[in-house]
C-alpha cells in the first residue's frame, strides 16, 4: 500500500435549511501522505472547516456528507456508525483548533485529561499513562513538565495552552492530524514556537496534518502541499513552492498578490473585486467567474474540473485539455 | 512644536488599577495591583504620514491609540494634535473643534454602529454632531459623495449594518470617520478581522484616500508585513514602551533592538517557503508584575545585569543597553 494516509474523494456536504439545501463542499478531492502538512487555505466560509469537520465525522445535523468517500489507510470512515467514528476520532485522528479551551476541560488538571486519552486509546497502567503525559509535555516544549502536569488549563498562557492540546491531540499516536486555525489566537513569536513544533512532530512521528488557516505566511513556512479552497470547491492544489511562487488559478493568482508580504515593494495590493458568494447564490459555472479578470463564455455555463497542470491540479477552463495558459 | 509634527507624544504613561474587589482584598490580605498598560511612550506624526504601531497582545498599542484621539485620559503624560493639547483643560474649546478632524476605525466596524440605524443616519452622525451641513437634502447628498468615494453606492445609504459584508462594512466605517472632514485617522487593526482579498482592498482604499485627501493615519497591527505595506514610520512596542522607532527602510532593512529582530524573524511571510523561522524563547511577561530593568530582558540573548537594573532609555530611536554599548553588530 502506498503511503497515503487520508484520501477524500468528491466531497459533498449540505446544509439542509429553511431555504433549501446549501452545499457546503462541492466535490473536494485531496490525498495526504505519511509525515506530509497539506495546508488549506482560502477565503473566511470557503468550505476549510467543514472539510476538517466531515474528516473527523463531527458534522452535526442539519449538515451531512451527500457524496463521496473519505478513506484513512485506504478504509473508509465517512460511513462509520457514531460509535465507531468516535474510536477512530482520538485514536487515529487528533484534533487542534483556533482556541485551545474548546479542546481542554477547565476543570480538569491537564495532566489528568492527558492521561485519560492515554489509558482510553491503550494498555498503559496509571503510572506508566502519566509517565507517558510528561515525556509529551517535555516534547511540546512545557517547561518543568512534572510539576506543570498538575496544573489547571487557566494557569497556563494560550501558547503553553496551545502546546498542551497538541500534546493531548499526540496522545493516542493518530496517524492524522486535523488543525483548525491552530495559531491564529496566538502572537506572532509563540504561533512560531508552536508551527516550528507541529513540523517536527510531523517529520519525526510521521503524522499527516491537515492545516487550515488563513494564514499563507504560516503555510508557506509549514506545508508541503496546497489546497486553495474557494467556495466549497478546490481550485488549485499542489506543492506549495508551485501554489504559492507561481499560481495558476485566478482566484489563487490574486490572492497571493492580495497578501502584503515582508518583501513586497509593490504600491498597491491586487485587488479581488467583490466578495466569495454566499452558500444561496454560487453561480454556474465556475463559482470565481464574477470576480475573475480572466472570464470568458465557458466560464459562466460549465463547472470546471481540476485537472493536472505543471505539478498542480487547477480547476479553471483557462487550463483545459490543451493544457495551455491564456 | 517641532517642524512639520502634526501629533506630538510626549511620554504618555496610563496605569490600570487590576486589584480584586475591596472586599476579597481585605478576606485575602492581596495588595492593591496595578497595570502598566503605557510606560512613557513618545512619538511625533508628521502631517500627510502613516505612523504604525506595532507589538504583539497587550503590548499597549489601543491604549496608546484611545489616548492620542481622547477615549481615554492619560495617567500621565501630553498629547497635542495640530499644536492643541489633549490634556489641557484650558484648551476645551478649541479640542472641541478639532474633535471633528480626528477619527478613530476599529477592528470591529459592527460593534462600533447602531445595527438598528441605516447606513446613511450611520455617517451622517458626525455630520449631524459637529453641526458641518445643514439642510437634510445637502446631508443625504454629501452621505452619498462618502459612499462613493469609498467604492460603495449611494442607494446603500438605505440599508442596515447587517446587510453588508465584513469589508463593506469597514468601507461604511470609514466614510463615516471621512464624513467629519477627518485629517487625521487612527485605525486600531482595521483589516485584522477581514480575509486577505478583502483587507487589500481597504488598504488600498486607505492609500488611495490618504494621497488623495492628505490624510495623517496612526496605524496599528500586529501584522507586520502589513505595516511594511502602510507606513511612513513605525514604532515597535513591547510591555508598554516604545522600544524601537524609525522610519519603515530602517525598522525593517536594519532593526536594531533584539524585540524587533526578534518579532522580525518570527513573522510567517510568503518569501520564506519552508524556512525554519528562528525559533524565539519564552512568551510576553505578565504585565501586572514585568521584570526589572529592560522588560525584555527575560528573553534576550544579549541581557546582562545592567539590562535587569536598568530601565533602557530610546535614545537615537533605540532603547536597548546593548545597543547604546556598542555589544551590537549593526
Ligand atoms: N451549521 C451550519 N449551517 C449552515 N451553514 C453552515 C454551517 N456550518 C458552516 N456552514 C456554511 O458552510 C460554509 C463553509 O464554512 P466553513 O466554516 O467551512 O468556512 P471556513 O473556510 O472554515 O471559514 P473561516 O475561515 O471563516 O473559518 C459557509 O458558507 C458556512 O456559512
Ligand atoms: N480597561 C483596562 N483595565 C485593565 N487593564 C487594561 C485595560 N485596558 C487595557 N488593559 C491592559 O493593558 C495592556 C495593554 O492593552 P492594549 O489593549 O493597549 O494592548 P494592545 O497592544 O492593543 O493588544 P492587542 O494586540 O491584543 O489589541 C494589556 O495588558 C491589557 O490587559
Ligand atoms: S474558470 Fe474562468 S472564471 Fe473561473 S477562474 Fe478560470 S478563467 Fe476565471
Ligand atoms: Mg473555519
Ligand atoms: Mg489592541
Amino acid at each position: 500500500m502506498s503511503d497515503t494516509v487520508l484520501s477524500v474523494r468528491d466531497l459533498r456536504v449540505v446544509f439542509e435549511t429553511r431555504r433549501g439545501t446549501l452545499t457546503a463542499i462541492d466535490g473536494v478531492s485531496f490525498d495526504i501522505a505519511r509525515g506530509e502538512i497539506l495546508g488549506v487555505v482560502g477565503e473566511s466560509g470557503a468550505g476549510k472547516s467543514v472539510t476538517g469537520s466531515a474528516v473527523i465525522g463531527l458534522i452535526d445535523p442539519p449538515g451531512r456528507i451527500a457524496g463521496g468517500e473519505i478513506r484513512l489507510r485506504g478504509e473508509r470512515i465517512d460511513n462509520l456508525t457514531p460509535e465507531k467514528m468516535r474510536r477512530v476520532r482520538g485514536r487515529r485522528i487528533g484534533m487542534i483548533f483556533q482556541d485551545p479551551l474548546t479542546s481542554l476541560d477547565p476543570l480538569y488538571r491537564v495532566g489528568e485529561q492527558i492521561v485519560e486519552t492515554i489509558r482510553t486509546h491503550t494498555d498503559l497502567s496509571a503510572k506508566a499513562a502519566r509517565a507517558r503525559a510528561i515525556d509529551l509535555l517535555t516534547e511540546v516544549g512545557i517547561p518543568a513538565p512534572e510539576r506543570r502536569i498538575d496544573g489547571y488549563p487557566h494557569e497556563f498562557s494560550g501558547g503553553m495552552r496551545q502546546r498542551v492540546v497538541i500534546a493531548l491531540a499526540l496522545a493516542a499516536e493518530p496517524e492524522l492530524i486535523i488543525a483548525d486555525e491552530p495559531t491564529t489566537a496566538l502572537d506572532v513569536s509563540v504561533q512560531a514556537q508552536v508551527i516550528t513544533l507541529l513540523k517536527r512532530l510531523c517529520r519525526e512521528r510521521g503524522t499527516a496534518v491537515m492545516l487550515v488557516t488563513h494564514d499563507m505566511g504560516v503555510i508557506a513556512e509549514a506545508a508541503d502541499r496546497v489546497a486553495v479552497m474557494y467556495s466549497g470547491r478546490v481550485a488549485e492544489i499542489g506543492p506549495v513552492e508551485s501554489v504559492v511562487r507561481a499560481p495558476h488559478h485566478p482566484y489563487a493568482r490574486g490572492l497571493m498578490g492580495a497578501i502584503p508580504t515582508l518583501s513586497d515593494t509593490a504600491e498597491r495590493l491586487t485587488q479581488i473585486p467583490g466578495a466569495m458568494p454566499r452558500l444561496t447564490a454560487i453561480p454556474p459555472g465556475c463559482a470565481f467567474n464574477p470576480r475573475c479578470p480572466n472570464v470568458f463564455g465557458r466560464c459562466r455555463a460549465e463547472r470546471p474540473e481540476p485537472l493536472p497542470v505543471d505539478r498542480t491540479r487547477v480547476a479553471c477552463h483557462l487550463y483545459d485539455e490543451r493544457g495551455e495558459a491564456a | 512644536m517641532s517642524a512639520g509634527a502634526y501629533v506630538e507624544v510626549e511620554d504618555l504613561r496610563r496605569v490600570f488599577d487590576v486589584s480584586k474587589p475591596w472586599l476579597n482584598r481585605v478576606i485575602e490580605r492581596a495588595p492593591r495591583q496595578t497595570l502598566k498598560a503605557v510606560d512613557g511612550v513618545g512619538f511625533t506624526i508628521r502631517r500627510g504620514e502613516t505612523f504604525a504601531l506595532v507589538g504583539e497582545s497587550g503590548s499597549g498599542k489601543s491604549t496608546v491609540a484611545r489616548m492620542v484621539v481622547g477615549l481615554l485620559p492619560p495617567s500621565a503624560g501630553e498629547v497635542r494634535i495640530a499644536d492643541i493639547s489633549m490634556t489641557d483643560p484650558r484648551q476645551a474649546a478649541a479640542r472641541r473643534r478639532l474633535r471633528a478632524r480626528i477619527q478613530m476605525i476599529f477592528q470591529d466596524p459592527y460593534a462600533s454602529m447602531n445595527p438598528r440605524w441605516r447606513v446613511g443616519a450611520i455617517i451622517a452622525e458626525p455630520i449631524r454632531a459637529f453641526n458641518l451641513i445643514q439642510g437634510e437634502a445637502a446631508i443625504r447628498e454629501r452621505v452619498g459623495e462618502l459612499l462613493r468615494l469609498v467604492g460603495l453606492h449611494p442607494d446603500d445609504a438605505r440599508k442596515y449594518p447587517h446587510e453588508f459584508s465584513g469589508g463593506q462594512r469597514q468601507r461604511v466605517a470609514i466614510a463615516r470617520a471621512l464624513a467629519s472632514q477627518a485629517e487625521f485617522l487612527v485605525g486600531d487593526e482595521p483589516t485584522s478581522a477581514l480575509d486577505v482579498s478583502v483587507q487589500a482592498q481597504i488598504l488600498n482604499l486607505m492609500r488611495d484616500l490618504q494621497d488623495r485627501l492628505g490624510l495623517t493615519y496612526l496605524f496599528i497591527s500586529h501584522n507586520l508585513a502589513v505595516v511594511r505595506h502602510m507606513a511612513t514610520r513605525i514604532g515597535v512596542m513591547y510591555l508598554g514602551r516604545l522600544v524601537e522607532v524609525g522610519d519603515k527602510a530602517t525598522i525593517f532593512g536594519r532593526p536594531r533592538h533584539p524585540y524587533t529582530r526578534m518579532l522580525l524573524d518570527a513573522v510567517p511571510d510568503l518569501a520564506h517557503i519552508g524556512r525554519a523561522r528562528t525559533p524565539v524563547s519564552g512568551e510576553i511577561p505578565n504585565p501586572i508584575d514585568p521584570p526589572s530593568g529592560c522588560t525584555f530582558n527575560p528573553r534576550c540573548p544579549h541581557a546582562n545585569n545592567r539590562c535587569r537594573a536598568e530601565v533602557p532609555k530610546l535614545i537615537d530611536g533605540v532603547a536597548c543597553h546593548a545597543v547604546e554599548e556598542g555589544r551590537l553588530g549593526a
